[in-house]
């Protein structure tokens, strides 16, 4: 995560004005080692493949990227234009980290990767109007077989 | 990184389980924001039937063209796409809108026009950044970003399409020109 003295003051205070409100319960469930965890990828970096649709502003609905996807087959269309692009666009494992976990299932550190993972638009919408489309992808994932998800926030 | 991550999946002492990961990343520091310049010049384009600025970014595209090849074959994808079309088309494309007063034949058949607008800007961002990163030296983003905003003809299309397109009949257009168009940092460029 960045640090606050690395953005501009403008970023910075931007994001300082954020209402960030604590939450309210502290679920904690202890899981299976990692070594037999099925892992999936939710990115919020507007990420999707080339036939699939731009993300639009204010956009509240995800794509959905197999697991077996070709990430030179994947675009972004995140709707905010103040983020910084240049790592995404060296190396896209900097928002999708699709190749390491391919490498760490292939070295046994993980279960297996799982069969879709997901993206949304990370801007525009503050978090709670994503509820409904979070918990369609939370049962998504449960019928994979996920028990890990690595929540990439972009 | 993200072996450190999944190793807190392990762990028992939560909630909450907040770990700071140690790692800086590369290059990071404000001395490195200057150190960096564009080493492909990018002169005003020769004398064509264009309009000037749009033959000026026509010539850097084909001026940047051989270290964004490079930067695909390295990299083995290209961020290019979002508005589904070459990029000289792009170019053609933003510079219509320029003349248009925000009105423009849209090049795509499945994207609105506000939508093609927003793609070919992102898509003329990520074809310098793409080129630039791809050039020796140790670039930062920011030096990147002040070399695309500040020192080509592609960064003055976009800011001069920003009162223009405010302005536009199109909500789409309008949407895009006020909100999606110039990044905070470099708005001070509008001016």
């Amino acid at each position: 995560m960045v640090r606050l003295t690395d953005l501009d003051s403008g970023s910075a205070q931007h994001l300082l004005d954020k209402d960030c409100p604590p939450f309210e319960t502290q679920p904690f469930v202890a899981g299976p080692p990692l070594a037999e965890r099925r892992v999936a990828i939710v990115t919020s970096a507007g990420l999707h493949r080339r036939g699939d649709r731009n993300f639009d502003l204010s956009d509240l609905s995800y794509r959905v990227i197999p697991g077996d996807v070709a990430l030179a087959d994947l675009v972004m269309t995140q709707a905010s234009v103040n983020y910084d692009r240049t790592g995404f666009q060296q190396d896209i494992n900097v928002v999708f980290p699709l190749d390491r976990l391919r490498e760490m299932d292939a070295a046994g550190e993980i279960g297996s990767v799982a069969s879709f993972h997901y993206a949304f638009n990370g801007a525009g919408q503050l978090a709670p109007a994503f509820e409904p489309t979070a918990r369609e992808v939370g049962r998504m994932l449960k019928e994979d077989g996920v028990n890990a998800a690595i929540l990439v926030p972009v | 990184m993200l072996r450190s991550a999944l190793a807190l999946l392990e762990r028992g002492d939560g909630p909450p389980i907040l770990d700071d990961f140690p790692d800086d990343a590369p290059g990071d520091g404000p001395t490195d924001m200057t150190g960096w310049s564009c080493p492909i010049p990018l002169p005003p384009a020769p004398p064509s039937d264009d309009p000037a600025l749009l033959a000026d970014v026509l010539s850097e595209i084909g001026t940047l063209s051989p270290w964004q090849a490079l930067a695909v074959e390295q990299r083995g994808r290209t961020g290019l796409g979002a508005a589904g079309v070459p990029i000289e088309t792009v170019a053609r494309f933003l510079h219509d809108l320029l003349e248009g007063n925000g009105a423009a034949d849209n090049p795509s058949d499945t994207l609105t026009l506000g939508q093609s607008f927003r793609g070919a800007a992102e898509d003329l961002k990520t074809y310098y950044m793409e080129a630039a990163t791809a050039q020796p030296g140790n670039a930062t983003s920011r030096s990147v970003a002040d070399w695309f905003w500040g020192g080509t003809a592609a960064g003055r299309l976009l800011l001069a399409l920003h009162p223009v397109c405010a302005a536009a009949a199109d909500d789409g257009v309008k949407r895009v020109a006020t909100g999606q168009l110039i990044p905070r940092l470099h708005k001070h460029r509008l001016s």
